[in-house]
């Protein structure tokens, strides 16, 4: 899938992307290692290099009431990557994965996209990222089935396709036309949850998707994840559960600081 | 973009189908405050036709200041808001949607049921005429001032009392036109002047209402 604006940097954008998850920086005309020397690998500024290493967080530091979260956190995301982040209560979990998507400004360092910072695309970066946070986003009035309407509508997502068959896998069959307040909690997360079934994006942040969901729920979510890292998605995640995905998980540990 | 935005209208519409009772309240409180007047001032046909207009747009600002919450506070509690900000419409657009479909659920019917309560207080044809006219120019503005109020004071646990403190000193100005308008309605002169300022100060909060809210919408999330 091309996640990636090509850009015409790189001619094929699939190949490059196989190429540099084996030679990681790899050259992006003939994929051999970086070195010195040659003129392709270092034509380009390393940003551009480096703009399939999708999201880099450098230098991150965030202050709440006066107490340090977190400060000098850096990581680099590559397509095919899920980053589990972990850690006490008041750690700084939420607050890391706000400032991932924008909803909050970090008191210093940088979150680039492509290598280009979040705060200069805002609305390009927004387009590529599915956000379930502890807030739901699901209005208790509405039932499920125009909860996700009226997402599909504002995320400009042609809602044509029939909802009912994700209703169906996600087990709200019979209560789709139910308000959404009628609905016990771990419903109600499943509606906010089948957002990532509708839209597909290339980047997905989920705080706490564990929570509240049955055994089979929490399946079928992991199985879903593991089908968006094959397709070269990233995730960002929080949970105090541990994930036993095959693949391999890169885990971030945040401390509780005074 | 029209397709998201217009969706996000016709979410704010189906949503006040839903909670009709909610949207009752302000219209209730504006037909029983309008009609205690009179018990209380006495049936006086002059007497009334010399407050009633100020009675009407003193209700209007009152039962509009009721609704006003409802404009982004269950957004913000379900989170709902935190999901507009992320997507990718510009924030002064949806805010404008907001603004828009509030005044239609809100403030509209306020509108529509104001004949009865113009007969209620005795005013004639070209009184009535004014008070439309200023209804109409200036409730647009309540709704678009009200809502940067709504978003400054988002994060606060209690922040009704404090909203109607912030916001009712910034009506004033529209109340004076407005009602002056009507009086001038009411012997006869010419009031566009008075629709002049008050429109002059709609079209000054269109321009820049929703970039401010959408401002402090962000600092709400922070």
């Amino acid at each position: 899938m091309h996640w990636v604006q090509n850009n015409g940097i790189f001619d094929d954008l699939d190949q490059y992307i196989k190429w540099v998850q084996i030679i990681p920086n790899c050259c992006w005309l003939c994929y051999h290692p970086p070195v010195f020397g040659c003129a392709f690998c270092f034509e380009l500024p390393i940003n551009k290099r480096l703009s399939l290493s999708l999201l880099s967080v450098n230098n991150l530091s965030c202050i709440k009431r006066d107490r340090i979260l977190f400060d000098e956190l850096g990581f680099v995301l590559q397509p095919g990557e899920l980053l589990h982040v972990q850690g006490p209560n008041g750690a700084g979990k939420t607050s890391l994965l706000r400032l991932l998507v924008g909803l909050s400004q970090p008191q210093s360092g940088e979150i680039c996209w492509q290598g280009e910072n979040i705060r200069q695309i805002p609305s390009q970066y927004q387009r590529q990222l599915c956000y379930f946070g502890h807030k739901l986003g699901v209005n208790l009035a509405l039932s499920a089935l125009d909860n996700l309407h009226f997402w599909c509508q504002m995320q400009g997502i042609k809602a044509d396709t029939d909802l009912y068959p994700l209703l169906e896998t996600l087990g709200l069959v019979g209560l789709e036309e139910l308000p959404a307040g009628q609905l016990s909690a771990g419903q109600q997360r499943r509606i906010a949850l089948a957002r990532f079934w509708l839209k597909s994006c290339p980047l997905w942040v989920l705080d706490e998707p564990f929570t509240a969901l049955d055994r089979q729920a929490v399946q079928m979510l992991k199985s879903r994840m593991q089908a968006h890292l094959q397709e070269q998605g990233i995730i960002v995640m929080t949970s105090h559960q541990s994930l036993d995905f095959p693949t391999p998980v890169r885990e971030l540990h945040l401390e509780y600081r005074l | 973009m029209i397709y998201p935005l217009a969706g996000l209208l016709r979410r704010e519409l189906a949503l006040a189908y839903r909670q009709k009772a909610e949207l009752v309240q302000p219209l209730i409180f504006f037909v029983l405050v309008i009609s205690l007047f009179p018990l209380g001032v006495g049936p006086g046909p002059q007497m009334l036709q010399k407050i009633g207009p100020g009675v009407i747009w003193v209700a209007v600002l009152l039962s509009s200041l009721l609704g006003m919450e409802r404009l982004f506070r269950d957004d913000f509690s379900d989170g709902w808001l935190e999901q507009m900000m992320l997507s990718g419409l510009p924030l002064p657009l949806v805010v404008l949607v907001k603004v828009i479909a509030h005044w239609l659920t809100c403030v509209l019917p306020l509108l529509l049921v104001s004949p009865l309560l113009a007969l209620f207080l005795n005013l004639s044809p070209a009184m009535y005429q004014a008070l439309v006219l200023g209804l109409l120019l200036g409730t647009p503005l309540l709704s678009l001032v009200g809502a940067t109020g709504v978003a400054l004071t988002l994060g606060l646990q209690r922040g009704g009392v404090l909203l109607s403190l912030l916001l009712l000193p910034l009506f004033v100005p529209l109340l004076i036109f407005a009602t002056s308008a009507v009086d001038a309605a009411a012997m006869q002169l010419p009031y566009n002047g008075q629709l002049a300022i008050i429109g002059a100060l709609l079209l000054l909060a269109l321009a820049l209402s929703p970039l401010a809210t959408a401002h402090a919408l962000k600092i709400s999330q922070n």
